[in-house]
This record gives structure tokens, sequence and C-alpha cells, in this order.
């Protein structure tokens, strides 16, 4: 079991053709990932990777009939290719790209909202099911399958609390990459959600940085879900602890503004919903395994 | 990216947005030509820099003769304004705006800005205008209204009934904030910005609508389709280190501390600056060189943590997804065989390619540190800074 994605997931890819398309196309399919074509306008009718290109989504949807679509389309063609995907009615969308103007996603929310779509990303490394699955740009030889849920707002911090769990022997459930943009398609909450409705991932691993006020409310979203008797032995970390105020860090979403978003409220939060923040993002799987032990 | 308040008013006024008559003036000799063709009874002469807070520091100030512009604008040009957003070591003043002063009756606020909750553009108003608006948030919440607008409708009347409502604005006023309203939004989604802030919008003594100052910021995102914004970027503002990460399309924020840092990802490069500090030494640095960095511009960014003198050493630290860990490592040769290396260098590889980038970097003959992972490699480079002391 696993969220999301797994072994069964039919996979297209948009921007199928290009220099990331190609490169973690092939990673994916090496990892057993079921590719069954893409799209790259002008190009359709061709095949690449030993698979079908497709002009449009529509015509993809309709010859290879997929559950998901990652998208590598760059940034000033991406909200485009996303609002192509809900037109398509592609269940899951995974959009790696990155620097996508926020008005844009603005316009890409409101296509979400009342479609048959869901949206992870943009501006994130993807989802992956350990064993089984890879969509995006995760490395794959990381991953083990076990027990673990992770879900992280930065990518290389995904891959950290991965590569850890797979040291202390723990494994992966499923990983996933909500993107460090301000406006994204999915938030903690609905992925911790899933998490805590499956049954093989027995701890979730919660990665988080600065701005906004996602992590205060996927904490009061914990403390709520325990009174109902669902819970998760949980490791936290919250990245730019020391990031000077006003300065925005590489995310458009990683600034503390307005007095707003600061690492010490986030970790109050989530200490208060039980979960254990790691002061260093180097013992995540170490905190994990102590606090699975007790 | 932030502008002036002078492009800032300049832009509004070409959407129709009411801004008071004003010219910007580099020298006294401009200011006071400014005045001359402004011919108001009462002028304002007004800092330009990327900060707020200017009024308290005096670096506006309101006047009633050629005169007093000249010697005011005679004594801002060169100095520097400290505020309480500029930092202790204040901006140099280069640029001057020169304004007709207008008759106030009221101060209110006006703000928009992305809302990420509502994941729409919201708009934030007070009737106490001309104040720090966070300190109006924490002090008299009550006092703040806030709306965001679903951008499959845009603006609607309901918006400026809402709005005038908040400002208690009456009558005529009510129908001029309605159209403000509208042109802000027109102006906020054409030119891709980011946060939009007017404080203090004014009603002046003869009832009109006036937005006095001007602040706006710009998705950074999306200047590559504004080359009219990108423009009217002043380097003048920016530290130099950053204006030449820029130029390579590097994410680079400057800080204090003494251990230059090369991260890819922005998590994964603030956690590094976190476990820096946390074993007791600061970073000199946030720098995330991005997903698809090539090598040269892996070499871009190893140099301009190089060059910073502060720097006593330097921590490479990548978890290859979408990089690959054998581009850092020949970009980071080709680097240092370009400008040797002074410092102690610890590099932490990890991910796509990792074997290959160990290979490279093994066989440089570098007097590089290898690491095995983020907790040996921050010890390891807080080490050998402290050491090397």
């Amino acid at each position: 079991m696993s969220i999301l994605i797994d072994k069964s997931t039919k996979v297209i890819c948009q921007g199928f053709t290009g220099k990331n398309g190609t490169f973690h196309s092939e990673q994916a399919i090496a990892y057993g990932t079921r590719m069954v074509g893409g799209t790259s306008p002008g190009k359709g009718g061709t095949s690449h990777l030993g698979l079908p290109v497709f002009d449009t989504m529509a015509e993809a949807k309709a010859k290879t009939g997929p559950d998901a679509s990652v998208i590598y389309v760059p940034p000033a063609g991406a909200a485009d290719a996303i609002c192509e995907a809900i037109e398509a009615e592609i269940a899951l969308i995974i959009c790696i790209t990155e620097g996508i103007p926020v008005l844009d996603m603005v316009k890409v929310k409101r296509a979400l909202s009342g479609s048959k779509s869901r949206l992870i990303g943009p501006n994130c490394p993807g989802v992956m099911t350990a064993g089984e699955c890879k969509i995006g740009i995760m490395p794959g030889n990381i991953f083990a399958p076990g027990k673990v849920g992770i879900v992280s707002r930065s990518g290389t911090l995904t891959y950290e609390a991965v590569f850890q769990t797979t040291r202390e022997g723990l494994g992966q459930t499923t990983a996933v990459g909500i993107g460090g943009d301000p406006v994204k398609g999915t938030e903690f909450i609905e992925v911790l959600e899933m998490f805590l409705a499956d049954k093989t991932t027995e701890a979730i691993v919660m990665i988080g940085e600065i701005g906004g006020s996602a992590e205060e409310d996927a904490a009061q979203f914990l403390v709520d879900e325990s009174r109902r008797g669902r819970k998760r032995p949980m490791v936290g970390f919250i990245a730019g602890r020391t990031a000077p105020p006003g300065r925005r860090m590489g995310h458009a979403g990683a600034i503390i503004s307005g007095g707003k978003g600061d690492a010490e409220s986030k970790i109050a939060a989530m200490e208060a919903a039980g979960i254990k923040v790691s002061p260093s993002p180097a013992r995540l799987g170490k905190t994990l395994a102590e606090v699975l032990k007790r | 990216m932030n502008i002036h308040e002078y492009q800032a008013k300049a832009l509004l006024r070409d959407f129709g947005v009411p801004v008071p008559r004003g010219y910007p003036a580099f020298s006294v000799e401009e200011a006071v030509k400014a005045a001359n063709a402004l011919a108001a009874p009462v002028l304002v002469v007004k800092a330009q820099i990327h900060a707020g807070g200017r009024g308290k520091a005096g670096g506006v100030k309101v006047v009633r003769s050629i005169d007093d512009v000249a010697r005011e604008a005679k004594r801002l040009l060169g100095s520097t304004l400290v505020t309480h957003q500029t930092g202790a070591h204040g901006k140099e003043v280069n640029r001057l705006y020169i304004e007709e002063g207008s008759a106030i009756e009221r101060e209110l606020y006006l703000s928009a800005l992305v809302d990420r909750e509502a994941s729409r553009i919201a708009f934030v108003l007070s009737t106490a205008g001309g104040m720090d608006i966070e300190e109006v948030a924490r002090t008299q919440p009550d006092r703040i209204a806030t709306f965001a607008v679903d951008p499959a409708t845009g603006i609607m009347p309901h918006h400026g009934r809402r709005l005038a409502q908040a400002l208690a604005l009456h009558g005529d006023l009510a129908k001029q904030a309605e159209q403000l309203l509208t042109k802000l939004y027109a102006a906020f989604t054409a030119k891709d910005m980011s946060l939009l802030e007017i404080n203090p919008l004014v009603v002046t003594k003869s009832n009109e609508l006036v937005c006095l100052d001007a602040k706006i910021a710009f998705d950074d995102n999306a200047l590559y389709r504004r080359p009219d914004i990108a423009a009217l970027r002043d380097l003048s503002e920016e530290d130099a280190k950053e204006i030449e990460a820029s130029k390579h399309d590097l994410n680079y924020v400057a800080l204090d501390g003494t251990i230059g840092c090369m991260v890819n990802g922005a998590g994964l490069a603030m956690a590094t600056m976190d476990i820096i500090k946390l074993y007791g030494e600061a970073p000199a640095n946030f720098l995330d060189v991005g997903g698809g960095a090539s090598k040269e511009k892996v070499a871009a960014a190893f140099k301009i943590i190089t060059a910073d003198a502060k720097v006593k050493g330097i921590l490479v630290n990548i978890f290859g997804g979408i990089m690959r860990c054998d581009v850092i490592a020949e970009g980071v040769v080709a680097a240092v065989s370009e400008v040797g290396l002074r410092v102690p260098l610890v590099v932490r590889l990890e991910g796509t390619n990792v074997e290959r980038g160990k290979d490279i970097i093994a066989t440089s003959n570098l007097n590089v540190t290898p690491a095995d992972d983020l907790d040996d490699a921050a010890q390891k480079i807080v080490r050998a800074v402290r050491d090397s002391q």
C-alpha cells in the first residue's frame, strides 16, 4: 500500500522530448514506472524513448488512458500545461517546473476547483512510492520500501528524509514533495489525511520551511484528528530558522513577512501537535528511529 | 524586485490612478527645476530608497519655497538614511522625488498582495492610514478589513462597495473608491505585482481620493514577460554579490557569517545555514544553485563565494535529484583551478551520479575534505574554520 501512486499507475509526461523530460523519463522507466507516452506540441505521431508522442493531452488521454501526468514544461508554458491536463481530466497532475509566475498559479488554482484533478506542486520534486513508482526527479537509489510517509515543501530536504530513513532501516511508503511556491495544488493537510488513512504508513516525516502558515494549519489538523483517535508517530523539521526576515530564501514562498511565517511559531505548533521536531536536518532518521523505539 | 516610489507613481498614473504631480531629481539643480515646474505653494522633498520608514528618519520634508527645496535636496543627496527597514548601515540617497503638497483631510491604508491561503489577490484596508500596518494589525485588528478577488470575475461593483464601507467613504468618494480599486487591480495583474501598498491613501480637503505614497514589489518569476518593469531595477540598491549572482540566475542572499555555502535546493540551502548555526558558526550566504545548473553556473557560484572576504571556509552540500553530482564536481574543480582556493573546502555529495561526482573531486588533486553526510559536513567545516583562526 501507499498513497497517490503505485506500480499500476500509468504516467504520461508533458514536455516529454525536452532535456529534463527525457532524462527523468528514462530514470522513471528504469525504476519501473509505467510510463505510457508523452506530449510535445509539434512532435505528435513520432516516438521517444520507445513511447508514443502526442501533440495534445486530449489525444494522449484518449490513446493511453493515463492516471497521472508529470510536467517538465518551462515556466512560461507550465500553467498552460497544467490547465491542459485539467481539461483532459487527468486525476493526478504533478508539476516539477520551478519559477512559474504566481498570478498564473492563481488562475490554475481557480481552474482546479470543481475539476477532476489533483495537482501536486509546482516547484516540487514529485511523488515517489518506494519500489513501485517514481514520478518526478527524486533519486530512486536512496529509497527502500518500508513504513514511513514523507511530506515536504522542499525537494532536497525530501531526499534527506528518504536517505536517512533508509539508513535507519525504516524505509518509505510514499514521499510527496508539495513544492515551495506560495500558491500550490496540494497542502500538507491533504497529504497528511492520505497518510493517516493508509494502513501501511506507520510513521510520518513532515518537513516545512519559513513563510505562510501551512505548517500551523497542519498542526491544528493533527491535533483535531488525534482527538478522533487517528494518529501516527511523527518527526518534523522547519528549514530557515536562521533566515533574516524580509528576504526571500530561494523559494518564492520562503519569506518571513508581516511578522508571519517564522520558524519558531511553526516549531511550537508542531511540537504542540505531538510532532518531535528535530533541530538538525541531519537527524531526521535517527530522531524517528528513537521515537519509534519508545 | 522592488522599485522606487517615483517609479511606482509613474506606473500607477499610466493606469489612471490619482497620484500627486511630481518629478524625480538626481541633483539639486533638477530638484529646483522640478519645484519651479510644479509651481505649488507646498512642496514635498522625498528621498528615494527601497525601504519604508523614510519620514521618521528625516527623508521626507514638507517645504514652502524653492530655496527650501534646494536646501533639503542638498542635505539629502549623498546622505545615508537609517530607517527601521534599512538595517544599521542605512542606505545612501541618490535620487529624490519632488512632489506637490496635498491638503489632507483623512489618511487611509490600502494594499494588495497574493494571499497564499486564498490563492487569490487580496486587498487589505484600514482607516488607520499613515501608520505601520503590522502595528495596527497587532493593536487594533478590528480596524483592518480584507477581501480576496476571484480571478475569474476580477473586480466587481460589490468589491467597490466593500472597500467604501471598510474605509467609511460615502457619496462621490465611494464612487472614486470603486474606480480606484478597478484601476489598482488592473495594474497589479497587468504588471505581475506581488505587493502594492498605498500608505497613506488620502482624502483631500477638496474630497478627492489620492495615493500619497506607493510601494510596489514585482514577482521575480514573471519579469521575463515584463521587460518594461525589469528596466526599472536600480542596481545601486542591491548588494554587489547579489547582482553578480542574479546575472547567472543564482538564488543568492548575502549574510553576515563566515562560512560560504553552495547548496542545491532552497530548503536544503536554508537547512545548511541552520545546521552551521547549530554547530556554533554562522553562514556567509544563502546560495541555491537550482535544479538544472550547468558547470559554468556552478563555477560562477563558487567564484562569488570565494570573492567574499568574510568567508573563512566553504561548504558545498549537494543532494542531487535534477542536479547531477558530476556537474557540481566539474564546476567546483573548474572554478578552483581558475581562482584558487585560500580557505578550507568541505564537499558533501549525494544522489544522482554521486559516484562520478566523488571521482572527479578525488582525482582533481584539490585540497578538499569529503564528507559522508550533512552532519559530518557541517561539523568538519565548523572545525576547519575554527582551526584556521
